[in-house]
């Protein structure tokens, strides 16, 4: 175990940020920490590398309880999201500065930085400034910095909240790489599911200072454990339904509950792509017309609208979609082929 | 063509641009007004001081400034800002760490404590001195039993130049050390530094500009006070005057040549003080980058 928390709490002032979270990350993984903002995802690993103190619990590094422990001694990585580069020390400096705080020798340090500076891409710019390099740069030296004195932990706070979009998507994928490569345990913060999803081996969800879910991708997408989870992680349709006799009923859907009491009012969600549609009509049970058609490149949304005046969202391939014919306004028939009560309704 | 009117008009900068252009009568009224009091008042009177020094040759010039209580002066003021100024050095780092750093009870009223000389005559800074360390005051007679002189002697000029000079170095600290944040020490703490590296390597570096700034103001105002100076220096030629109470002295002697010799070399140290802001101004902002707010010089 490279980190684990035992029911950590933190408040500002009285106003609790983080509320008895428990997790544990193996070592050498790569682990998202997902929530939507002021969820206390940053706190929690500010509590971890010890620039929070926590109010309650225990925080454990590599088997260590390192509560008492001051920032200098924990020895992990952090990436702040705005980089935090020294503006007054040139690159070499910057990432050699965590080695001769340490006294490391001359030619030692050199040596390393120049290694950090190969895996990282930036041979050759050494001698510039901060203000000199562009932001994804300024992004491989802040995480060259923070590995040279190489940490048992990476923390990285938001490390693609300061980019663009397309550059996203290459930072992802090379910090997959990166990271298979060097191997350091890794926990990252993140508002962006689709960003956690695709690079992390595991997702702890929090919200609202609570912890929702732990699981790998495809557990927190096909069994969340919470209505908060299932919307948060993807595209969900939630619908309120009431229970007769074993049936949940809302407008003509209907959907078989067992054990749920006469009267009681539940949710129910189930994702774009458990509807399915066909143009013939007589082939499902529910009648619907496409309302609104959403080109997304390869796939298309699509907005049913159905007679009660439900609206339901579908999703299929462009090709799909070709093949059906389908235009704002057909008229479809559609089924559900799988869907979850997610809780009783509130009142 | 129309477009870029529009945007222009939106600019206020562009739009005032063109409005100076429409009426150059107005720009160089104001111009020219502006030039002639900034010659009639600065430079008019300080190239007198000047040519008043000079005025019987250099060679008088130089005997003015080797003359013994002169060169006394030139020590002693000497002596006062080099203690001084690392004392409020030392203190404003301290308190603008404290201030800019942390949030604590009594914050503003540390701020308020700051800005306290400036709103203090300094005459009255001197007689506050004197009330409390000459003979008839608090501390008078356990000094008088010690032996120990403070006023009408060096360590009283020091400590009015200090309560003057206080706020000097934390008033330009503050700011840029505000807008420097904490995030930068925090990655050094990750990094393994300890509070003291972080401060050499991170707060000071980062602060540097500010804080060479603030040296030289307050190094130009400790060499040029007098109010507070003049009340707890005694006069006491060859001993306790400072170069601007020789100024005064030999100026009511009716040596004028004298009087404006010792004023020509504060004048030069005024002069060389604003020489060494501009060259910060430039240098920081060369080295903070483009786009980098540069110091909050008044």
């Amino acid at each position: 175990m490279s980190i684990a928390l035992r029911n950590v709490s933190k408040q500002f002032g009285g106003v609790p940020a983080v509320h008895h979270v428990s997790f544990s990350v193996n070592e050498g993984e790569l682990v998202a920490l997902l929530g939507p903002s002021g969820c206390g995802k940053t706190t929690v690993l500010r509590l971890i590398a010890g620039l929070e103190m926590p109010t309650g619990g225990d925080i454990f590094i590599r088997g260590q309880r390192v509560n008492d422990l001051p920032v200098q001694q924990r020895n992990v990585g952090f990436v702040f999201q705005s980089y935090a580069l020294f503006k007054n020390m040139n690159v070499f400096k910057n990432v050699a500065f965590g080695l001769r705080v340490k006294h490391w020798r001359k030619a030692d340090i050199a040596a390393r930085v120049q290694e950090l500076l190969q895996v990282f891409e930036l041979a050759g710019l050494e001698k510039r400034y901060p203000h000199q390099l562009s932001g994804g740069q300024r992004q491989r030296v802040a995480m060259a910095r923070a590995l040279a004195p190489k940490p048992s932990v990476l923390l990285l706070d938001e490390p693609f909240g300061a980019v663009d979009a397309k550059i996203r998507q290459e930072l992802r994928e090379w910090l997959v790489r990166l990271h298979r490569d060097l191997n350091v345990t890794t926990l990252f913060v993140t508002h962006d599911q689709e960003e956690a999803m695709e690079v992390a081996s595991h997702i702890v969800i929090l919200s609202q200072g609570n912890l929702e879910q732990i699981g790998t991708p495809r557990e927190v997408y096909e069994q969340p454990a919470s209505e908060f989870v299932a919307r948060f992680i993807g595209v969900m349709n939630v619908v309120e339904a009431v229970v007769q006799q074993g049936v949940a009923r809302v407008g003509e859907l209907e959907f078989a509950t067992a054990g749920q009491p006469d009267g009681q009012a539940i949710r129910i969600g189930f994702r774009p792509y458990a509807v399915q549609l066909s143009t013939d009509l007589a082939r499902f049970r529910y009648q619907a017309v496409v309302r609104y058609t959403f080109f997304l490149g390869v796939m298309m949304r699509l907005e049913l609208e159905l007679a009660s005046g439900l609206a339901i969202r579908t999703r299929m391939t462009k090709e799909e979609y070709m093949q059906l014919g389908l235009a704002e306004g057909s008229r479809v028939s559609f089924h559900i082929r799988e869907y979850r009560v997610l809780s009783e309704a509130r009142a | 063509m129309a477009r870029r009117d529009h945007s222009r008009e939106k600019d206020p900068a562009s739009a005032s641009r063109r409005g100076a252009e429409e009426s150059p009568l107005v720009r160089w009224t104001l111009t020219g007004l502006a030039l002639a009091f900034a010659a009639v008042f600065l430079l008019l009177p300080l190239a007198n001081v000047f040519v008043q020094a000079l005025a019987k040759g250099w060679r008088a010039y130089w005997a003015a400034v080797m003359e013994p209580d002169s060169l006394a002066a030139i020590r002693l003021t000497i002596t006062v800002a080099a203690i001084t100024v690392p004392l409020n050095v030392g203190f404003g780092l301290a308190a603008a760490w404290a201030i800019a750093k942390f949030e604590f009870r009594g914050k503003s009223i540390l701020i308020t404590l700051i800005d306290l000389p400036f709103s203090i005559s300094p005459v009255v800074t001197g007689l506050m001195f004197v009330l409390l360390f000459g003979l008839q005051g608090y501390f008078g007679p356990w000094l008088e039993a010690h032996h120990l002189k403070v006023i009408f002697a060096t360590p009283g000029l020091v400590l009015a130049t200090v309560f003057v000079t206080f706020p000097f170095a934390a008033r330009e600290l503050i700011p840029v050390m505000q807008a420097a944040g904490t995030e930068q020490e925090q990655a050094a703490l990750t990094l393994g530094a300890s509070g003291w590296q972080t401060f050499w390597h991170v707060t000071l570096p980062s602060v540097k500009w500010g804080l060479l700034y603030g040296i030289i103001l307050c190094n130009a105002r400790a060499m040029g006070e007098f109010g507070a100076v003049s009340v707890v220096s005694g006069h006491i030629a060859g001993l306790t005057d400072t170069m601007p109470l020789r100024v005064e002295k030999l100026y009511q002697e009716y040596n004028s040549a004298g009087a404006f010799t010792v004023a020509s070399l504060l004048a030069l140290l005024a002069l060389a003080t604003l020489a060494v802001k501009t060259l910060l101004e430039w240098r920081a902002r060369r080295e903070l980058g483009r786009g980098q707010p540069a110091l909050p010089l008044a």
